[in-house]
C-alpha cells in the first residue's frame, strides 16, 4: 500500500502481537458467556407458561426495564434468557471496543510510539485504519462466535445470528465513536473518558425510551444501544435495524479521518495553552487529587444523574406491578414502603458495585504512575513510599465514599420528590453509605495486588467481574455457599439498614484495612519498577 | 575526608540477571565523582540502590552514613536526584513540577530556582507534554539544583542538552563544588566526566574496574591523531607510546599515549605538518583495549 495508507499491514500485525492474549480472551469470554446463558435458560424455563410468567414479571418491574430493557415476545426463550445481554452486556462490549480503539490510536500517539514508527514508511491514515480494522474485526468475530455459541446452546439459528450481528454492529459503532474522540483530545485518558461518557449517556437515553408507555419512545431510537434492543433478536428479528449502527460508522469514520488530516501528530482539537509558572501543589496528596479530580468529577455527575433518574422512578413502581396479587403480597410483606425499599435496594446495590469499579481504577493509578516513571521522581525526594502510596489510596477510598453519599442523596431526593416522603432521603442515604465497606474491600485488594504482584494489577478487574458473575449466576451455576460468601457485596445489608447490619459492615471495613496493610507491606519491600 | 557514599560487595539480581556483581564503590565528601560505564553496565541500578528504590540482594551500602533502604525520609532530605529518564506529568507545567518536587524535598531556594530557569533558558509555563527531551531534563535539573542538598545524584544529567546548555550545567556543578557539596554524576561519555570530575570510577558488567583521580587513569587512554604531512617522517612507529600507525599517501594516523604525544607531534612538525585532527580517547576505546571486547563479561572480570 502507498500514500496515506502505507504501513497499515505492519501496524495491524504489531497490534495483533501486542494484544495476542487480550483479544482471544475477550472474544472467547463473550462467546462462553453467551453459550452458558443459552444453555442455562433452557433449564430455567422449560415450558412456555414459565417463560411467559417470568417475562411478564420482568416487563412489569420498572428497575429491570430501566436497567436491561423490555422483552418483546414473552413466549421467546431467547429474548428472555438474553435480557441482560441486549443492552447491559452490549454496553460492556462497547467499553472494551473503546479501550481497544483508543489504545491503538491516541494512546500510541500520546506515548510517542507512533512518532517512532512514523519515522519509517508510514502513511498518515495508517494508524487509524489499522486501529479500526482491529476493533471492527474484533467486534465481528465476537458477534459471529457468540451467534454460533448461542445456537449451540440450543437457541434458534436466525435469532442467534440477529443477536450476534447486533453485538458486532454495536461494537463497530462505538469503535467509530472512539476513533472520533481520539482525534479531539490530547490525552488517551480523556479520549477514553469522553467515549465512555457517550456510552453512559446513550445507555441512559435507552432507559428513558424503554420506560415510556408504550415503549420504546424516540429516546431509544437516538441510542445505538437502543437500536441493538430494537433488533429484537428471537422476538421478530428486525434485520433492517442493523443498518443503523453501520450507517453511524459510515458517518463518524470519515469525520475522524477528516479531523486527522487537519491536525498535527500529537495535537488535539485545541492548541495547548500555557499554564502557571508557579505551582501550588502542596504535596503528593495534592498531586494525586490534581491527577484524578477530573475523572472523579465525571463519575460524580454520572452518579447524581443516574441517582435522580432512578429515584424518580419510585413513583411508578407500584404501577409496574400491575397484577393485584403481587401488590397484595407486597403489602402483606410490609406495606407499600416495602415495595419502594425493594426497588431502591436493588438500584443502590448496583451503584455500590460500580463505586467499587471506581475505587479499583483510582487505586490502579499507583501502578500507572510507577510504570510511567513519575514515582521515581517523587521517591527521589524526601517522600516516603508509604506517604506516596497513601495519596492515591486516600483519593480512591474517599472517592468511593463520596460517590455513595451522592448516590444515596440523589436517589433519595429523586424519590422523595415524586412520592412526597422526605424520610426516603435519609433511608436511601444510609443504605448507600452501607455499600462503602464492600467497595473499599475491592479498592484495598487493588492496593494489595500493587504491593505484591504489581504486574497483575489488571487482575483486580477480573476479580470484580468474577464477583459480579458469581452474584448474578452463582445460584444458576450451583456454586457452593462458601464461594458465594467470598463476595463482599453479599454481606452488605440492604434496605432498610438497621443495627443488625453493623457487625457485617465492621467486618468488611476490617477486611479492607487488612488488605490495605498487606498492600503497604508488599510495597515497602519490593523494588521500584525500572 | 570521610566517604559520602560507601558500597561494599553489593550484589543486585533481577531474577536470573545479575545487574551488580560485587560492587565496591566510594565517593568522598566534597568531590565531583564521575561514574563511567557503557550502557547496561549498572550505573542506574547503582544510583537507584543508593536512593532506596531497589534493595540490594547482598552487600552493604551507606549514603551520608545512613542506610539508603531504611532511612529514606531522613536521607532524601539531604540529597537531590535527577533520574536518567525524566518522565513528567503531561498536564502539569514545568513550573508546577519544579515547585512540587522542591516542596517534597523540603524547600528550595526561590531566587536560585528563578536564576536556574534563566540559565537554562526554560519556559516554566509550558505543559510538560510539549517539552522536548532536553527541556524535560532541564526541569529535573532545575528542581534538583535549586535545593540545598549535600549530595547530588545525577544520572546522565546532560543527555538531551545542547552544547550551550551542557556548558551552563558544568558551570552549575562547579559552583556547587565550590560550596563544598558532593556530586556523583554518571555518564557514558569520558570527555564529559573528564571536564568536571575530581575522581572517576569505571563500572563494567556490574563491577567497578578502575577508580581514582583522572590523571591516574590517563595511562589508560590514547588520543587518536590524524595528520596530513608534506613528506613521510621515518621511524614513526618506533617512537615510544605511538601505536597502530597507518600511512596512506601523505596522511598519517596513529593512537598515541599521553606521554608519547610530544615527541610524535615534533616528528610530524619536522615532516611539514599542514593539517591535524585529534580525537579525545573514548570510553569505548578504553574498554576495548583494557577490558576485552564489548559484551564479553568474562573479559571484564578477568
Amino acid at each position: 500500500m502507498t500514500g496515506t495508507l502505507a504501513g497499515t499491514g505492519v501496524l495491524v500485525r504489531l497490534a495483533l502481537r501486542r494484544d495476542r492474549w487480550l483479544l482471544p480472551l475477550w472474544i472467547l469470554g463473550f462467546a462462553l458467556i453467551a453459550y452458558s446463558t443459552a444453555a442455562a435458560g433452557a433449564e430455567l424455563y422449560p415450558d412456555e407458561p414459565s417463560r411467559v410468567a417470568a417475562a411478564t414479571a420482568l416487563n412489569a418491574t420498572a428497575s429491570m426495564v430501566a436497567l436491561f430493557g423490555r422483552i418483546y415476545d414473552p413466549a421467546s426463550l431467547g429474548a428472555l434468557s438474553l435480557i441482560k445481554y441486549t443492552a447491559f452486556m452490549t454496553a460492556i462490549l462497547a467499553v472494551l471496543m473503546v479501550i481497544l480503539t483508543i489504545r491503538h490510536t491516541r494512546g500510541d500517539e500520546e506515548s510517542g510510539r507512533l512518532e517512532l514508527l512514523g519515522g519509517g514508511r508510514l502513511g498518515r491514515d495508517a494508524p487509524l485504519v489499522s486501529a479500526l480494522a482491529i476493533s471492527f474485526s474484533t467486534s465481528i468475530l465476537t458477534g459471529l462466535l457468540s451467534a454460533a455459541a448461542l445456537s449451540l446452546g440450543g437457541l434458534p439459528g436466525p435469532g442467534s445470528l440477529a443477536f450476534g450481528l447486533g453485538w458486532a454492529a454495536t461494537g463497530m459503532a462505538y469503535s467509530a465513536v472512539a476513533a472520533l474522540a481520539a482525534q479531539l483530545t490530547v490525552s488517551a485518558r480523556a479520549a477514553t473518558g469522553l467515549s465512555i461518557g457517550v456510552i453512559a449517556v446513550t445507555y441512559g437515553m435507552r432507559a428513558v425510551g424503554d420506560l415510556a408507555e408504550p415503549g420504546p419512545s424516540v429516546w431509544s431510537w437516538l441510542s445505538p444501544i437502543g437500536w441493538n434492543q430494537q433488533v429484537r433478536a428471537y422476538a421478530g428479528d428486525h434485520w433492517w435495524v442493523l443498518s443503523l449502527p453501520l450507517a453511524l460508522c459510515a458517518v463518524l469514520v470519515p469525520v475522524a479521518f477528516f479531523l486527522r488530516a487537519q491536525r498535527d501528530l500529537g495535537a488535539g482539537l485545541r492548541d495547548e495553552r500555557p499554564g502557571p509558572a508557579r505551582g501550588n501543589l502542596s504535596g503528593v496528596l495534592g498531586l494525586a487529587v490534581r491527577l484524578q479530580y477530573r475523572v472523579m468529577l465525571a463519575w460524580c455527575v454520572a452518579f447524581v444523574l443516574f441517582g435522580v433518574v432512578i429515584g424518580s422512578l419510585v413513583g411508578n413502581v407500584a404501577d409496574f406491578l400491575s397484577s393485584p396479587g403481587a401488590q397484595d403480597l407486597m403489602r402483606a410483606l410490609g406495606g407499600p414502603r416495602a415495595l419502594t425499599d425493594a426497588f431502591l435496594a436493588a438500584e443502590i446495590s448496583i451503584m455500590g458495585v460500580i463505586a467499587a469499579a471506581y475505587g479499583i481504577s483510582a487505586a490502579n493509578h499507583l501502578r500507572s504512575e510507577e510504570t510511567a516513571g513519575h514515582t521515581e521522581a517523587l521517591l527521589g525526594t524526601a517522600t516516603t513510599r508509604i506517604r506516596w502510596a497513601s495519596s492515591h489510596y486516600a483519593v480512591a477510598l474517599s472517592g468511593v465514599a463520596l460517590l455513595q453519599l451522592l448516590t444515596g442523596l440523589s436517589i433519595g431526593i429523586g424519590a422523595a420528590s415524586v412520592v412526597n416522603d422526605a424520610e426516603l432521603v435519609s433511608r436511601s442515604t444510609v443504605a448507600a453509605l452501607a455499600q462503602i465497606p464492600a467497595a473499599w474491600v475491592l479498592t484495598s485488594a487493588a492496593l494489595a495486588v500493587f504491593g505484591w504482584m504489581p504486574r497483575l494489577t489488571g487482575a483486580v478487574w477480573v476479580l470484580l467481574l468474577g464477583l459480579i458473575a458469581l452474584g448474578e449466576f452463582g445460584v444458576l451455576w450451583n456454586a457452593p455457599e462458601w464461594l458465594m460468601d467470598l463476595s463482599p457485596f453479599r454481606h452488605t445489608p440492604l434496605l432498610p439498614v438497621d443495627a443488625e447490619g453493623i457487625p457485617a459492615l465492621a467486618a468488611l471495613t476490617i477486611a479492607a484495612a487488612l488488605l490495605g496493610a498487606l498492600g503497604y507491606a508488599g510495597w515497602r519491600r519490593r523494588d521500584l519498577a525500572a | 575526608m570521610s566517604n559520602v557514599v560507601e558500597m561494599t560487595g553489593v550484589v543486585k539480581r533481577f531474577g536470573t540477571v545479575t545487574a551488580l556483581d560485587g560492587l565496591d564503590f566510594q565517593v568522598a565528601a566534597g568531590e565531583v565523582h564521575g561514574f563511567l560505564g557503557p550502557n547496561g553496565a549498572g550505573k542506574s541500578t547503582t544510583l537507584r540502590l543508593l536512593l532506596g528504590m531497589l534493595r540490594a540482594t547482598s552487600g552493604s551500602a551507606r549514603v551520608l552514613g545512613l542506610d539508603p533502604w531504611h532511612d529514606v525520609a531522613t536521607l532524601h532530605r539531604r540529597l537531590a536526584y535527577v533520574p536518567g529518564d525524566v518522565a513528567l506529568w503531561p498536564n502539569l507545567t514545568g513550573g508546577e513540577v519544579i515547585d512540587l518536587l522542591g516542596r517534597l524535598q523540603g524547600g528550595q531556594d526561590r531566587a536560585r530556582r528563578d536564576r536556574l530557569l534563566q540559565t537554562f533558558d526554560l519556559d516554566p509555563t509550558k505543559k510538560s507534554r510539549t517539552y522536548s527531551k532536553g527541556n524535560r531534563q532541564k526541569v529535573a535539573l532545575v528542581a534538583a539544583l535549586a535545593t540545598d542538598a549535600e549530595l547530588f545524584l545525577l544520572d546522565e544529567p546532560t543527555s538531551g542538552l545542547d552544547p550551550l546548555m551542557e556548558d551552563a550545567f558544568r558551570g552549575c556543578v562547579r559552583e556547587l563544588r565550590d560550596q563544598g557539596r558532593t556530586i556523583l554524576l554518571s555518564s557514558h561519555i569520558l570527555s564529559e566526566a573528564e571536564a568536571l570530575s575530581d575522581r572517576v570510577s569505571i563500572i563494567r558488567a556490574g563491577r567497578v574496574v578502575e577508580s581514582g583521580p583522572l590523571a591516574q587513569l590517563r595511562h589508560l587512554t590514547r588520543t587518536s591523531v590524524t595528520a596530513d604531512v608534506a613528506r613521510m617522517p621515518p621511524g614513526l612507529d618506533l617512537l615510544p607510546g605511538v601505536h597502530d600507525v597507518v600511512v596512506t599517501n601523505h596522511r598519517v594516523s596513529a593512537q598515541v599515549d599521553p606521554a608519547g604525544l610530544a615527541p610524535f607531534l615534533q616528528a610530524l612538525t619536522a615532516a611539514g605538518l599542514h593539517a591535524l585532527t585529534s580525537q579525545p580517547p573514548t570510553l569505548e576505546d578504553l574498554f576495548l583495549r583494557h577490558y576485552g571486547p564489548a559484551g564479553s563479561l568474562e573479559a571484564a572480570r578477568r
